[in-house]
């Protein structure tokens, strides 16, 4: 174990968690769409706190990855584990599982009808079942988080597509995720509006939230993940720190996948 | 000129009515609200139904929403008010009106839902459901909303003509609007009582044109 995680397994439990414990488990998880298999067994665990990153050429699996870890696609075999539970099993509550495993979308996907502060209550009203009035403070609280106080009622359609991105995870951070997953949260942005998504990112990593991101920014994931996993053909190839993975690849596709990006 | 002001704007023969055509007037009302709240409510939970992809459900469901959809209304509602009592099932005709009209709007609410629930885009449905709505909770507060604001426009003028189809409950002896000024212009050989028949649709009908009128507006500049 690190100095690193130490020092974050104590902040940890000043805060009143678990130590170290594995929040998203997943057991050789099998994923076909018919007779594609997109998905080979994979096996993962993700530890409190920790911000790991999927890198990976496009099709190879990543974004089916995350999508199962809160059943937006159903495995086809292996185990989800979120907090030690099986997700997968028929008597599960799946809308409560969710609530503890947050999910920002590639296209932010904002509820084009409702304002800001009504994107992020929505779901505390109705899963958390907090009233209207506690469910706007933490609305409030969560927007000026982001730092977008002086948007909340605005409806997206006014807000740029970084401040949508960020509403989007006001909207996640608000029902108090275990763990969240980010599914190539800035590819949607214009180049400058990258910035202030990424900004938030750190900043909840940083408070320890645990992460789990699909992204394209390989800057950003060499300063700020804690591991990269990198996917090719529905498994997972190799993984390590930014260090191992940028500057000491193994694998000749992982090789080959950062020469295409121009990182080595 | 003048034998036509007194056959159609006859006061004197108008007023001897007046209660007759009011009480048809409430007849009327009383119609639209129920078919307009049944049809609507109908409507969309056919098509709610029809997104659990059912296969037996849904063809079910498309049989009845075309031949509802295809066949004249006035001749659903002359065989279902005639016919049904020799299958030993009586209904009023103000019954008969409200199930035969109500299933037409809710055949064409159906029809125009399915295409405004298939054009919200998926990253909808999936935020929903990543924050843990239930199906229902995310089709009332996220899909339906986008939907119906999608159709806003042709549902209005569905719901306009089947406002102005409860004047074919006069068919089936139901004494709304049209039933009373057609027996008034009967017993006062005066065509008068259908003037004002006419004026009682209007106040009933041009608000709905006007608020169409808006939603119309609203879509051109979305």
């Amino acid at each position: 174990m690190s100095a690193e995680t130490l020092v974050r397994d104590a902040a940890s439990e000043v805060a009143g968690h678990e130590p170290a414990t594995a929040v998203l488990e997943l057991r050789g998880l099998h994923k076909s769409f018919g007779p594609l298999s997109v998905l080979r067994g994979i096996d993962l665990v993700v530890r409190e706190g920790e911000m790991v990153f999927l890198i990976g050429p496009s099709g190879s699996g990543k974004s089916t990855l995350l999508r199962c870890c809160n059943r937006l696609e159903a495995p086809t075999g292996g185990a989800v584990l979120v907090e030690g539970r099986d997700i997968l099993g028929p008597k599960v509550d799946i809308n409560q599982i969710r609530r503890r495993i947050g999910m920002v979308f590639q296209s932010f996907n904002l509820y084009p009808h409702m304002t800001a502060r009504q994107n992020v209550t929505l779901a505390l009203c109705k899963v958390a079942r907090k009233s209207k009035a506690e469910a706007d403070v933490i609305a409030r609280r969560m927007l000026d988080r982001v730092g977008l106080s002086d948007r909340i009622d605005y409806y997206p359609r006014a807000l740029s597509g970084g401040q949508q991105q960020r509403v989007a995870i006001a909207r996640t951070l608000a029902l108090e995720p275990r763990i969240v997953l980010f599914d190539e949260p800035t590819s949607a942005l214009d180049p400058e509006l990258v910035a202030g998504v990424l900004g938030v990112m750190r900043m909840l990593r940083d408070e320890g939230m645990t992460m789990v991101v699909v992204s394209h920014e390989m800057r950003f994931a060499r300063e700020a993940a804690d591991r990269i996993v990198f996917m090719a053909d529905g498994e997972i190839v190799e993984q390590g720190t930014p260090g191992d993975i940028f500057s000491a690849p193994r694998h000749p596709r992982l090789r080959a996948f950062l020469s295409s990006l121009g990182t080595i | 000129m003048q034998s036509f002001s007194s056959n159609f704007l006859n006061w004197d023969v108008v007023q001897t009515y007046v209660p007759d055509l009011l009480a048809g007037m409430w007849v009327t009302i009383k119609l639209t609200v129920i078919i307009l709240c049944c049809g609507l409510l109908a409507g969309t939970g056919l098509a709610l139904v029809r997104m659990a992809r059912l296969r037996l459900l849904n063809v079910a469901i498309i049989v009845f929403v075309d031949v509802v959809r295809a066949l004249p209304p006035l001749m659903l509602m002359v065989v279902a008010y005639f016919g049904l009592p020799y299958l030993g099932i009586r209904l009023t005709g103000f019954a008969v009106a409200c199930i035969v009209l109500a299933s037409v709007l809710a055949a064409f609410t159906e029809e125009l839902l399915w295409a405004g629930l298939s054009t919200v885009s998926v990253g909808q449905y999936e935020a929903a459901r990543s924050t843990g709505l239930t199906f229902l909770q995310m089709m009332r507060s996220v899909v339906l909303p986008q939907a119906f604001r999608l159709i806003q426009a042709p549902l209005a003028s569905r719901i306009i003509a089947t406002t102005k189809n409860t004047a074919l409950a006069s068919v089936v002896a139901v004494p709304e609007l049209l039933s009373q000024a057609n027996t008034a212009q009967g017993y006062s050989g005066n065509a008068s009582p259908l003037t004002a028949a006419s004026l009682g649709y209007l106040i009933i009908l041009l608000p709905m044109v006007v608020v169409a009128r808006r939603f119309e507006r609203r879509r051109e500049a979305a």
